[in-house]
């Protein structure tokens, strides 16, 4: 219990102790405490930076997604409705070609049988002629009869 | 037995066990015999001041190493990556004081977080050695070295108490006057708490203002060294007392005060890193 030089000589080891630890030990531990802390601070800020992102993206994608659907349902609608025109214009013009087409089988049927009637006729009349020339034994003048002939080639 | 004599035949009394135990080894100037080490507690007593206790200061200052080099070697290589065990370790301690600091101490100062690391972990050090078998040390010292006495626990020395509580006294003394300025330390001391608007009164206040403030600031570091003295000497006595029973009653005594005391060694660490933070705080501050 007595006081002696103990006790200066533990102040000035103290003091030796605390500087050591003010210089060499304090400073490293807390800097790299500090740091670590403000890199786990910008970790989780990133994360739910990221994490927002995401969830815009996630909207984004949806509003994207619903737009692409109506735009598929509107395009459906218009190529039924555009095969539906073209069903019905390919009918159309389907029964006006078979018209046409009738139409023009007709009116050549119609001209073949004049045609037909007019050699016939002509043949007739030639036959007729001939018959008549056989049996007259001679020869009838065609320009001085040409209008009994033509009255009998109207009459077949 | 529990006597640690027994190599010299005779066995000691017990008063002349708990003596010894508590005789530290004194190197010093004698009257008589100059320069020597001091052989009992009359001729330690005899050397004065001008003398040293060479084993309160080997373990002080090989515990203060083992300090240094735990927070060098964890300090060493310090990244703000993952850290390793013995950096986490050293992170925990520095956080638990930088967190006790800032609790306490607002203002900037690069001295004080680092002071009360070192008062912690150099005090809780130093109380740690109380754990150690009473007898283990010494014996070895003893029979190996032929030291005659050796007290390993440094807090139980008061002047180790007193020599750090000193120099925490000279640091509020320096901030006060730093922070404060002469005169603002001087006025703290001399014109509370009793004051007055009136001039003559206000300076018939200052030589009882001056007591008061007087005696509680040096109240500061003699309760701070008495009360970590106290409590370990205290300590050490009981291991010493229990060190005199016969050996195999001793473990039903020594283990439940081991155990209360593993308390105490912290908390008179804590208590002497939280006093000091509390005392250069209150320098820092203005009244």
């Amino acid at each position: 219990m007595n006081i002696n030089l103990t006790l200066i000589g533990q102040a000035i080891a103290f003091a030796g102790f605390v500087i050591f630890c003010m210089k060499f030990v304090w400073p490293p531990l807390i800097t790299a405490m500090r740091e670590r802390q403000a890199t786990i601070a910008e970790g989780l800020a990133a994360a739910e930076q990221s994490a927002q992102a995401q969830e815009e993206a996630q909207a984004e994608v949806d509003t994207i997604l619903s737009e692409a659907r109506t735009q598929a349902a509107e395009i459906v609608s218009q190529a039924q409705k555009r095969g539906n025109d073209i069903v019905d214009e390919a009918k159309n013009t389907a029964i006006s070609e078979s018209d046409r087409l009738k139409s023009s089988a007709q009116s050549e049927l119609a001209q073949e049988v004049v045609s037909a009637r007019e050699s016939l006729r002509q043949q007739v009349s030639s036959v007729a002629v001939s018959g008549a020339e056989k049996i007259l034994k001679r020869e009838v003048d065609a320009n001085a009869h040409a209008s009994i002939l033509d009255d009998l080639i109207a009459k077949i | 037995m529990a006597n640690p004599d027994s190599g010299h035949g005779e066995l000691p009394t017990a008063s002349e066990y708990i003596q010894h135990h508590l005789q530290n080894l004194t190197f010093g100037n004698h009257p008589e015999h100059g320069w020597s080490i001091a052989h009992g507690a009359d001729q330690a007593k005899e050397m004065g001041f001008w003398a040293i206790h060479l084993d309160s200061m080997f373990w002080s200052i090989a515990l203060g190493g083992i300090f240094c080099l735990l927070f060098w070697l964890g300090a060493r290589r310090a990244s703000a990556g993952v850290p390793g065990g013995l950096q986490n370790f050293c992170e925990m301690l520095v956080d638990f004081v930088d967190g006790s600091v800032k609790d306490t101490f607002s203002g900037q100062n690069k001295l004080i977080a680092p002071l009360a690391l070192t008062i912690f972990v150099w005090v809780f050090l130093m109380n740690f050695m109380d754990l150690i078998p009473v007898d283990f040390i010494p014996e070895a010292a003893k029979r190996w070295f032929g030291i005659e006495y050796m007290k390993v626990v440094p807090t139980t020395d008061v002047n180790v108490t007193l020599g750090m509580s000193l120099s925490v006294f000279a640091l509020i003394i320096y901030y006060s006057i730093k922070v404060k300025g002469g005169k603002g330390f001087l006025a703290e001391l001399t014109l509370q708490p009793f004051s007055s608007d009136n001039k003559i009164i206000k300076y018939a206040f200052v030589p009882v203002n001056l007591l008061l403030e007087g005696v509680g600031l040096i109240a500061k570091p003699i309760s701070l060294a008495l009360r970590l003295f106290g409590n370990l000497y205290a300590g050490e006595l009981i291991f010493i007392l229990i060190a005199l029973l016969p050996f195999y009653l001793q473990w039903a005594l020594s283990i439940p005060w081991a155990i209360f005391h593993i308390l105490v060694i912290v908390l008179q660490a804590f208590i002497f890193m939280m006093l000091t933070i509390v005392y250069l705080a209150m320098a820092h501050e203005h009244h």
